[in-house]
């Protein structure tokens, strides 16, 4: 008996379908609606770039589709049936998206925010001065261990993993300092600024911005600012980014 | 005579624009352009000035080389061919040099002051670049106009080439200097912002060189895929077979040279990137991290459609070549590699979220994919797409080709060449694996302790040169593919998969080292590029073919994406002039003269959008109408006797070819 074998169209609906139901259902936490539309535009793009190489098999993938939509009279009632059905969801379909896209909602609009603004013009050469007196070093620490768990602690945690007693309380979460993308890539001028100006302080670029982070400027000195900059440093292992 | 009148007003535009400094008035610093935004009106000159630039640059490059070919190999096609490419350069380089003219005018008229500072800068240099501008004007017409008539002095006729080809690289890097002073200038006194340094000084400013490698090889790659898309139009009109079988073969010179340009500059692009932060942290946040960071999402999809598209033609050419078959079965492979790997590259960091995504995000990032927008995740699969499309060059190249005569056989010349190459190969590795192993972490701003993690990728350096020893040693046994893909496959597993991975480690701990790994991979890459391209001309030589080639036999659907990959690099070029330019943001000249016009603010995407579809809009109308100029001018001077022989070896047209049955 000979192998029956699959049709091309039926395929390419098995691997666009598979893949949908991966990005959407498989990958946990499930992934925003900019990535899914993302992932699968090129998995379309992918499955069409290889079914239209070659004419034979980029004929017989759109010949079925072709047929349905002009229709073949020596077809039985059930395919007739379905044919009209599903031609009739089509705008159906489109109405639906249409209804969706102009109905009022109450939800916000996604934010593309910049996440990490850049900073003034006259902070991005900042040097810390208090590393240019190494002597000092393990007084400055202490400091900026003071400071830390005076003000920062609540929200940014012990353990500077953003786990502090306040941090579910906010939406944006507290800054998690123990992940290497976090002050890590940073310019130690560049953390500095953040302390100081906190949310209120982001360039209008970067909004909306929901950063409950207070303008900390307001509230302790530059050597306090710089200190608690240090400590961050010190405590995590992580170095500033430096010129690259 | 109408090319004399051209040159004619050419001079004179250069004449006034040189002449315009002086009529400057800097009391007033701004002016509107006829009531509208001057900025605007800058915009889309300096963008339409530089697509045409970037045409007329960019096609002599390869029109010389082809012309080289033609003359080495006796083959009057390719001669015919660089001809026809050279046929296209003389109207756009009148529009060059108008909208050169133009943008000269525009912006001594509209920012008088700016360009007071500018011209006090670089007065010298200007004269310098008219000069430049002149001799180049006179070479391409004797270059075009000499053509047939120096075909018997061919040696010295691609000395004007050559030439041609000085002037307009010169030209170019001149031109940058001017762009790259004003992103990252030298020689200004810090109190007064005036300028104390010499024109030289301002030229060799950090973005210089960067701009220049990143602009010389995108001017290739535009260059290339504009000609492609002319190939295209003119295929799908052709009449004859003889004409589609010409211009089918143009098309796919035309996407060569497109993607020998393309496949460096990503590298290319990420060494100016690199110096762009280097210089400024603000620039370098402001572009990778802050408001163009989504520009280069849009710049991800427009180069991951480039690659795709050239791909995609290069598989569906497989059509024509006898013998293929062989090699069909590996495109579904290169196809969901590229397609993967496109994935990772367009994913952004920073993810555009709704309130309720945010939530069950738990934060701004995902906690899986938040790696793959990281620098080295991109780096690696972009080494990877263009390792992947260097394989489909390679399954092309020897699609139709049988077996060669072993290497053993091919005499002492092939096995002296073949060892020199590697020689050279293991010189530059080994230079760099061993400057890697010395590297004082200090020179880094790293502390001692950092310089074990510079030890892996010099280490994977010797394993490539022990890999390409093997290689070579095979090639001599005779068992040269298999050396081929041993070297192939090392390089993937070395670049993409040890040193992407490799790379999230340095950026946590050693950050500025990145730089470091990504040269490793690129190097590695090329090395790659260079010994398999090596291996695979000695193991097809002489090999007989399975067929004769079959031009002009191409379904219509791959003409149309030699159009779209047309398309795709303007809506490219222009793309990153905004980013470019943009970047200054509210500066004219960064961090010395700020800009104090209505148009001083950064333009948002939708803004972009609208101004770079338009440039591109009026280009490719610009460019069509050259193109329709060309060929009209060609059908006019068309012989009778001017005939099939020059053209390659045609084929039945494809819809004869495909009958469909319908039931």
């Amino acid at each position: 008996m000979p192998k029956r074998r699959i049709p091309i169209l039926a395929k390419v609906v098995g691997v666009v379908i598979g893949i949908y139901i991966l990005i959407r259902f498989v990958i946990q936490p499930p992934l925003p609606f900019s990535l899914v539309f993302m992932y699968m535009s090129l998995t379309v793009v992918g499955v069409l770039v290889y079914v239209s190489i070659y004419d034979d098999v980029w004929n017989e993938f759109t010949l079925p589709i072709e047929e349905f939509f002009r229709g073949r009279s020596d077809r039985g009632a059930v395919w007739q049936g379905v044919r009209l059905i599903v031609l009739a969801m089509i705008p159906l379909f489109i109405g639906w998206g249409v209804y969706n896209k102009v109905k009022p909602s109450y939800n916000p609009p996604a934010e593309q925010r910049v996440v990490h603004p850049a900073p003034p013009f006259e902070v991005a050469g900042l040097n810390n001065p208090l590393r240019q007196r190494p002597e000092k070093y393990q007084d400055y620490i202490k400091l900026g261990s003071k400071i830390y768990f005076q003000n920062c602690f609540y929200c940014h945690g012990d353990r500077f993993d953003g786990e502090g007693h306040f941090a579910h309380g906010f939406n944006l979460p507290p800054a998690n300092f123990m992940d290497a993308g976090t002050i890590a890539q940073l310019q130690e001028s560049f953390v500095f600024w953040r302390v100081s100006t906190g949310g209120p302080g982001l360039p209008a670029e970067s909004t909306p911005w929901n950063s409950a982070m207070p303008k900390w400027e307001d509230m302790l000195n530059t050597e306090e600012r710089w200190a608690v900059v240090m400590y961050l440093y010190e405590q995590t292992g992580w170095k500033p980014r430096t010129w690259q | 005579m109408r090319y004399r009148k051209g040159a004619i007003t050419l001079l004179a535009l250069i004449g006034v624009a040189l002449a315009l400094p002086a009529m400057a008035a800097p009391e007033e610093a701004y002016r509107t352009f006829l009531g509208y935004d001057s900025r605007i009106a800058i915009w889309i000159i300096a963008e339409l000035h530089l697509m045409f630039g970037a045409f007329v640059l960019g096609v002599p490059i390869f029109a010389v080389t082809i012309e080289i070919i033609g003359w080495k190999t006796k083959d009057p096609r390719y001669d015919k061919l660089a001809y026809e490419f050279t046929q296209l350069l003389s109207g756009a380089f009148g529009f060059t040099a108008t909208l050169g003219g133009l943008l000269a005018f525009s912006l001594f008229g509209l920012y008088p002051k700016f360009m007071d500072y500018l011209s006090g800068v670089f007065h010298d240099v200007m004269y310098i670049y008219a000069l430049l501008f002149f001799v180049e004007s006179i070479t391409l017409y004797l270059y075009y106009y000499l053509w047939h008539k120096m075909a018997k002095q061919k040696g010295l006729h691609i000395l004007l080439g050559i030439l041609l080809n000085v002037c307009g690289t010169v030209i170019m890097m001149v031109a940058n200097s001017w762009a790259s002073f004003m992103m990252s200038p030298v020689g200004i006194a810090k109190d007064t912002n005036q300028f104390i340094g010499s024109a030289w000084q301002a030229m060799n400013n950090p973005l210089w060189h960067p701009l220049n490698l990143h602009r010389f090889l995108g001017n290739v790659a535009f260059g290339g895929f504009v000609c492609g898309a002319y190939a295209a139009i003119r295929y799908l009109g052709a009449k004859t077979q003889e004409e589609r079988a010409h211009y089918d073969w143009m098309g796919y010179i035309g996407n060569f040279c497109a993607v020998c340009g393309l496949i460096p500059l990503p590298f290319a692009g990420y060494y100016l990137g690199r110096e762009v932060y280097s210089n400024s942290a603000v620039m370098g946040n402001n572009m990778m991290g802050g408001a163009f960071s989504w520009t280069f999402i849009i710049q991800a999809i427009l180069i991951g459609g480039l690659f795709i598209g050239s791909n995609y033609y290069l598989w569906i050419g497989m059509h024509r070549i006898p013998g293929s078959e062989r090699y069909t079965k590996y495109i579904k492979f290169i196809d969901i590699i590229i397609i993967l790997c496109f994935a990772v590259w367009l994913t952004p960091h920073n993810l555009p979220l709704s309130a309720e995504e945010q939530i069950s995000v738990g934060g701004q990032y995902h906690p899986t994919l938040k790696y793959l927008g990281l620098m080295s995740g991109k780096n690696a699969v972009v080494n990877f797409i263009i390792l992947s499309t260097f394989l489909s060059f390679l399954l092309y190249r020897r699609a139709n080709l049988g077996e060669g005569i072993p290497f053993s056989k091919q005499g002492a010349k092939s096995r002296w060449i073949l060892l020199g190459i590697a020689a050279g190969l293991i010189l530059i590795l080994g230079s760099y694996s061993n400057y890697l192993f010395h590297l004082n972490p200090a020179a880094l701003d790293l502390p001692a302790d950092k310089a074990k993690y510079f030890k892996l990728p010099a280490i994977l350096l010797l394993v490539q040169i022990t890999a390409m020893l093997v290689a070579v040693a095979m090639t001599f046994m005779n068992r040269g593919k298999i050396g081929q893909m041993l070297y192939l496959g090392i390089t993937i597993i070395d670049i993409t998969f040890v040193l992407g991975v490799y790379g999230y480690i340095v950026m946590a701990v050693a950050n500025p080292f990145l730089r470091n790994v990504a040269v490793t991979q690129w190097m590695t890459m090329m090395s790659s590029l260079v010994l398999v391209t090596t291996l695979d001309v000695f193991l097809f030589k002489g090999a007989p073919q399975v067929g004769e080639m079959t031009w002009g036999k191409m379904p219509s659907r791959s003409q149309y994406t030699l159009i779209f990959l047309c398309v795709f690099i303007v809506m490219l070029i222009g793309l990153m002039g905004f980013i470019r330019s943009g970047l200054r943001e509210n500066w004219h000249i960064y961090g010395v003269m700020q800009d104090t016009s209505p148009g001083s603010w950064t333009p948002d995407n939708a803004l972009m959008a609208k101004v770079v579809s338009a440039c591109g809009l009026i280009f490719l109308s610009a460019v069509s109408f050259l193109f329709w100029l060309t060929s009209a001018a060609e059908k006019k001077a068309h012989k009778p006797d001017e005939g099939p022989a020059a053209h390659p070896k045609a084929a039945p047209p494809a819809h004869e070819k495909t009958a469909r049955s319908r039931s």
